[in-house]
């Protein structure tokens, strides 16, 4: 907390800039594997689809053995190099098994 | 075209009186029900747990994916239940109506074999002595 005070205040501002927070629902295997229904979690703001999922196989190394997943983007599968945005509904989509 | 994701028992009956159409010379359906085991396992009951917004979303992209490969198609419903089911129960109810059978047929298995490619609903089984999301590990 000191440190953001040492700041200079333009770096302070490119921080902010830079960074995002996502919202992730998530369902099924992923909702036990991280133990709650939704995640929030720091991004850059910059943060596509393919590095979210890196960022959160890295978090979450149960992820990893997982048959695949998915990432939805408002309701709808987003492709990997889809730029995500602050305010996108986000959802980890593990393998399907509905019917 | 309807389309319901529910967490009540699904009616077939009403599910086939929704693709009455005049212009039907077949109606096709397919029910897909709760079995007693997986694997060789004794299942007890299933929870089916959806995204409920892209679900239903989903589902109704795969029916007029349908519409599109066969025009001939008159109309689809598609109903698929959540929540917890016991042995027997009905997960999901399909039905298509077509002047001909054999569009019927190939209407109906193209959609339920796309629903359970690209429809996010999940299926935990529960069995006497645990439980297991279907197909989510190699």
């Amino acid at each position: 907390m000191l440190c953001s005070y040492e700041l200079p205040g333009v770096y302070e501002t490119l921080l902010a800039i830079e960074q995002m927070k996502l919202k992730i629902a998530l369902f099924g295997i992923t909702k036990e594997i991280v133990g709650k229904p939704e995640l929030e979690l720091e991004a850059s703001a910059e943060q596509s689809v393919a590095g979210l999922i890196d960022q959160l196989r890295e978090k979450y190394p149960a992820l990893n053995e997982l048959t695949s997943f998915a990432v939805a983007v408002n309701s709808d599968y987003a492709a990997d190099d889809y730029q995500l945005h602050e305010h996108d509904e986000i959802a980890l989509i593990p393998p399907v098994s509905g019917g | 075209m309807h389309i319901e994701l529910t967490g009540e028992p699904i009616d077939v009956a009403a599910v086939l009186a929704m693709v009455e159409a005049d212009g039907a010379g077949a109606v096709n359906a397919f029910v897909g029900t709760v079995r007693n085991q997986s694997t060789g396992k004794r299942v007890v009951r299933l929870h089916y747990e959806a995204y409920d917004a892209m679900a239903v979303g989903q589902m109704r992209r795969v029916a007029e994916q349908a519409q599109e490969k066969w025009p001939m198609l008159q109309k689809v419903a598609v109903v698929h239940r959540k929540g917890t089911l016991e042995i027997g129960d009905v997960a999901v109810a399909i039905a298509v109506s077509t002047p001909h059978r054999a569009e019927s047929f190939a209407a109906c298995q193209f959609i339920i074999d796309t629903i359970k490619k690209v429809v996010p609903i999940w299926k935990k089984e529960e069995y006497e002595d645990g439980a297991v999301w279907v197909a989510a590990h190699p």
